[in-house]
């Protein structure tokens, strides 16, 4: 078919792992995959980690990442590049197939300007003159919402933000009018109101030029708002592929269902004691004496038994909160009480007692456990440091605990590094609950979590909740979350609480500006989504 | 250049004459406030009383310490060295002419090492794990465990004795064509070479991978660029600094190295000098030449933190 | 027992001859008395006599066999070397993670002091304390080991930072933990295996150091002998033609080879802080 683009044919991947002091094990990163791509068309591929969609979206460029092998056939406009010559395979690359890579800050040459590498390829493969080519630059730069297109080229990478340096990538690749794009994952390490922008952008930019293009996400409802078709892969393995439209509204593969049922948690929220377990009261922090305030006038209370959940972007200021309330931070102003008795501003000054009765769990799971210790020490440490348990009672409470969060006896002599990131995780909660805490920290538990992964920690969270009874201070970016978990919720932007209240008072109309553009950036599981939220956007 | 890149540069020269004040300080104690009689420890046990206290007068150890050190840096800063005691010259006078031997053998070391070490490094990241690169990192690694004076006699049996190519002692006197110097200084500066290339190898082999290693070297290959041009434009200005700085400490371990090979090659240099003078217990000339080769090494160090500094384009080009 | 036998299985051949070899000198330093044929300091030949059946390296400058003369010198050299990297060690990775878990002042004032002393080669300061210090063994292994701890206590102290700022270390002291369970049962077990490898490469560079200053002349001190005077003693003799020089100077570098082999390996195979069960 002239129109196909991108035929792949039964790719299949292999690689050669090295895990330290073992032998070398030969793994199937893809295992015979197929589709195609017509021109103009937009593939989303999507999956968990693991599942090969970067090294899927690598092939139509030829390219494997250190020493994959790649078998099968992968024909682009007509030719099967797996048997290209790597001169072939460096005319294809820059000029008939781009790459956007997922973190644009690293992948620009720190020491050149932008407007350079942006139009490398295009004069590299002759396609224009320098004039030319800055010329289609400085176009590009306009089409994606660039501020100040005419001089932004003579930055460098360090100089512009994150989601700008996104979009001059995006310009990088459009600019020698390729015929197929591979996104890679674009706008995942984005704050969410930024990612709206860039990605209405890249869909705008997708539009107007005809160009084909694969994008990888592990964001269902991301996805949906920029592709056709979409593939969703598992552990390298294609699990279903139709249009949009049909995986959204019918999928039917479980696999499929239960990434479109994700984060549809349906949760009651209670409403908030008279007595709260914590109270924040006016409480305003610095990072240095002199140093203006990262915090100014927080209050805001989290009742037993219930969660409130703390949600804000990079830079509000949430997870200083956190070290305010764990004592790492001493505020400046304001008080904290904890069961209506004054809670000191320093972890020093904090007694066994207190400091058993406020746990916290992180966001990264892989950091947040000595390497060195087993799950046996990890968790069997709070039970002998607070309540002195020892030898065989010990022991059972471990194995009572691991019951609790789902993993059982047989985890009990494992090493951080034998568990996967949802088992590491669950540990980590294992832990805090050993201590038999009233208040639990949550900070961002579940961002690094794949989404099925997520969901399955905070059903656990929920339920350890109502059989513990212990509260959660629940630190998140996202909102979908924050629908599932929450009873109370507090908005923080900059630094301050823009909005607070019981979950469905917070959820409901009449919004203030920032909680209404923070709502509307959250992308839906629905197509159309994207254009309807960006008249709201720019209101 | 801005002003943020000159004020860092300002600050990083003032740190380094702060502490060549301090490394001043510390060669002082070092050699006139240890426990126990200096004068007695240079004389030995059987000498006189009047002896002991006549070489006591003349260090000047009846004044306070700090007064001392006062005279003697004072001194230094308007360039008289002091006195030798066991040969009565002025310092400066004898350094004068070796400095500049040292320096010789110093700069055709460096000449050779490291255009061959960079050239290398580059080799051994072009066909990383392949032969090329096993082969350099394996000869490397034994030439890192070799003593100095292991290389230098190896050198001499070989192509001074057996061969008789090169003298076996380096002697260098005025009026010597730089032809003659140079192979005079043939097998020295040879023992010098081989002992930082490796060194010196070994770290821009890492500094170079590391960059080869960046993300944005992987964004250049799928746009479709050669190799030579990823190395000229995209690996190459960012590596400047790492290797420059790789470099630049290497050559400070290069006025360590060449004591040694001095006084192997019985070279008339700074190095030559020094050990002499310390069998001598000749404290004043040890201070000085001990202060000179500490200034050279911080001079070093502080010129590779500039480069580094001038070459970030963060810091060239700030937000 | 059976974690040696499957570590020396995976072992690359590279590691396995700089095991064997160490483990060898070893022995000839722990048993010399036993092992040399003949005694130190005794005269037993002609001068600079070449390898034979009698003397297996040749005899030296004042006619003493060679051989027994560099299994004895292993002893100095190796214990010197030892004790001072000893030493370095203790003071240097100490001070390192004191630093790195009491911070401020504390750090700033030990690191301030390290970063003076280490702006002198090392070399010169050796010399310029050694010009009025008699080379006593004892003197040579505290200005070793004092010196050296600097480099140990960059490397401790940049390797428990690193440590510090992981998340679970702050878990440990948001539970109420002590100074003393942080140091020993959070940092210590994952700052072993660099410090490990690093211990083998300052070994290397106590020997080498120490075999520098002997053939200056001002190290170890006759009648005692390391492998650096031998080679000051015999110097003359490469003039001549004869490399008896080239023997103690060639030992040292077998020593440090083999050294370095072994803490090559353990650099880069062993797991890291991400891993599990040591490899």
């Amino acid at each position: 078919m002239a129109d196909t683009l991108l035929d792949i044919r039964h790719l299949t991947i292999d690689a050669t792992a090295y895990p330290p002091g073992e032998a070398p094990q030969e793994i199937t990163i893809v295992d015979d995959v197929s589709f195609t791509l017509e021109r103009g068309k937009v593939l989303g591929l999507i999956g968990e980690s693991g599942a090969g969609k970067s090294t899927i979206g690598l092939s139509p460029a030829g390219y494997g990442r250190g020493g994959i092998r790649l078998s099968g056939e992968v024909w682009v406009n007509g030719r099967d590049i797996l048997k290209d010559t790597p001169k072939a395979l460096r005319k294809l690359r820059g000029k008939t197939v781009c790459y956007v890579a997922q973190s644009a800050a690293a992948a620009f040459n720190p020491a050149q300007t932008l407007m350079e590498q942006v139009i490398e390829t295009t004069l590299l493969h002759g396609l224009a003159t320098r004039q030319e080519a800055e010329a289609r630059a400085v176009e590009l730069f306009g089409q994606l919402g660039l501020p100040d297109p005419e001089h932004f080229g003579s930055r460098y990478p360090h100089q512009v933000s994150g989601g700008q340096l996104q979009r001059a990538m995006t310009a990088m690749a459009l600019c020698p009018k390729p015929d197929l794009i591979i996104f890679d994952e674009p706008t995942t390490a984005l704050d969410v109101t930024t990612q709206i922008d860039v990605l209405a952008a890249i869909k705008r930019a997708i539009h107007t030029t005809g160009v084909g293009a694969l994008y990888i996400t592990h964001d269902l409802a991301v996805v949906a708002q920029v592709a056709d078709d979409i593939l969703v892969l598992r552990q390298g393995e294609k699990v279903e592929m139709g249009s949009t439209a049909q995986i959204i509204e019918s999928p039917q593969e479980a696999y499929t269902q239960a990434l479109v049922a994700v984060r549809s948690i349906a949760h009651t929220p209670k409403p908030p004691s008279p007595t709260p377990l914590l109270a924040v009261e006016g409480v305003s922090a610095a990072y240095h004496q002199s140093g203006h305030n990262v915090l100014e006038t927080i209050s805001l209370s989290v009742s037993a038994g219930q969660t409130l959940a703390i949600v804000g972007e990079s830079g509000s200021g949430k997870s200083t909160l956190a070290r305010v309330i764990t004592g790492l931070l001493p505020p400046n102003r304001g008080q904290l009480l904890f069961a209506e008795t004054p809670l000191p501003h320093t972890l020093a000054e904090r007694s066994k007692e207190t400091l058993r009765e406020l746990q916290m769990i992180y966001q990264m799971a892989d950091v947040a456990m000595n390497p060195r210790h087993t799950v046996e020490t990890i968790i069997g440490r709070p039970l002998t440091f607070y309540f002195g348990l020892k030898g065989k009672a010990r022991r059972e409470r471990i194995i009572e605990l691991l019951d609790a969060i789902e993993l059982g006896e047989a985890f009990i002599d494992r090493y951080p590094a034998e568990l996967s990131g949802g088992q590491k995780q669950r540990v980590c909660i294992a832990r805090a609950l050993a201590a038999k805490p009233k208040l639990i920290i949550c900070d961002e538990v579940t961002s690094a979590l794949d989404p099925l992964v997520a969901d399955g920690i905070l059903k656990l969270l929920l339920r350890l909740q109502a059989q513990e009874n212990v509260a959660y201070l629940f630190i998140t970016h996202d909102l979908a979350t924050v629908k599932a978990i929450a009873d109370s919720i507090a908005v923080m932007h900059q630094g301050q609480v823009v909005r607070y209240g019981k979950r469905d008072t917070v959820l409901s109309p009449p919004f203030d500006a920032y909680t209404q553009k923070l709502l509307a950036s959250v992308p839906q599981m629905k197509q159309g989504w994207l254009e309807e939220a960006l008249t709201t956007h720019h209101d | 250049m801005n002003t943020f890149v000159i004020k860092l540069i300002a600050q990083r020269l003032a740190l380094g004459l702060l502490l060549l004040l301090a490394v001043s300080v510390l060669i002082f104690v070092g050699t006139q406030l240890l426990p126990g009689d200096v004068a007695q420890s240079i004389l030995g046990q059987s000498a006189t009383p009047e002896a002991v206290d006549n070489l006591r007068r003349e260090l000047g150890l009846d004044q306070p310490a700090w007064l001392r050190y006062l005279d003697w840096l004072g001194g230094i800063l308007q360039g008289d060295l002091g006195t030798a005691l066991s040969n009565r010259q002025d310092i400066g006078e004898s350094l004068w002419g070796r400095a500049g031997n040292t320096l010789f053998l110093a700069f055709w070391t460096a000449v050779v090492a490291v255009p061959l070490a960079i050239l290398l490094g580059l080799v051994a990241v072009r066909y990383q794990n392949r032969w090329p690169d096993r082969v350099i990192s394996g000869t490397t690694l034994t030439a890192i465990s070799l003593p100095e004076f292991f290389i230098g006699y190896l050198l001499i049996y070989l192509f001074a004795v057996k061969f008789n190519w090169f003298p076996s002692v380096s002697t260098v006197y005025s009026g010597m064509s730089l032809g003659e110097r140079l192979h005079a200084i043939a097998l020295p500066a040879a023992t010098l070479t081989l002992v930082i290339l490796a060194h010196m190898m070994r770290m821009t082999r890492a500094a170079i991978l590391s960059v080869m290693q960046s993300p944005y070297i992987e964004t250049a290959e799928l746009k479709g660029l050669g190799l030579f041009r990823i190395i000229a434009r995209h690996a190459f200005p960012n590596a400047i600094a790492p290797v420059v700085n790789v470099v630049m400490l290497n050559l400070a371990f290069l006025i360590v190295g060449v004591v040694v090979v001095e006084v192997i090659f019985v070279y008339p240099g700074m190095g030559q000098y020094l050990i002499d003078h310390v069998s001598k217990r000749d404290v004043p000339v040890v201070q000085a030449v001990g202060l000179l080769f500490a200034a050279v090494y911080i001079g070093l160090n502080m010129l590779a933190d500039i480069i580094a500094i001038v070459t970030n384009p963060r810091l060239r080009h700030p937000k | 027992m059976s974690i040696c036998l499957t570590l020396l299985k995976r072992m690359p051949v590279t590691a396995l001859i700089g095991l064997l070899l160490t483990f060898g000198f070893l022995v000839m330093a722990l048993f010399a008395p036993w092992l040399a044929p003949y005694p130190m300091s005794e005269s037993v030949g002609d001068m600079w006599m070449g390898p034979s059946a009698e003397f297996w390296l040749g005899t030296d400058n004042l006619g003493r066999d060679l051989l027994s003369r560099l299994i004895h010198g292993a002893r100095t050299t190796m214990t010197i070397a030892a004790l001072a990297t000893a030493l370095a060690f203790s003071i240097g990775s100490v001070l390192g993670i004191l630093a790195a878990v009491y911070g401020g002042w504390v750090d700033q004032l030990i690191s301030r002091g390290v970063d003076i002393v280490m702006s002198i080669p090392t070399l010169i300061f050796a010399l310029v304390i050694l010009s009025v210090m008699p080379s006593t063994v004892l003197m040579l292994i505290v200005i070793m080991g004092v010196l050296d701890s600097t480099r140990v206590f960059r490397i401790s102290r940049a390797v428990a930072v690193n440590i510090n700022v992981m998340d679970f270390v702050e878990a440990a002291r948001l539970r109420g933990e002590g100074k003393g369970w942080i140091i020993f049962r959070e940092i210590l077990p994952n700052a072993l295996t660099p410090l490990v490898a690093e211990l083998g490469l300052r070994f290397i560079f106590a020997v080498l150091f120490l075999s520098s200053l002997s053939f200056l002349g001002l190290g170890v001190q006759p009648p005692e002998a390391d492998w650096g005077s031998m080679v000051r003693e015999n110097r003359q003799g490469i003039v001549f033609g004869v490399p008896a020089a080239l023997i103690p100077a060639a030992a040292i570098a077998l020593l440090a080879i083999s050294v370095n082999l072994v803490a090559d390996w353990v650099l880069r195979h062993t797991t890291d802080l991400k891993g599990g069960r040591r490899g």
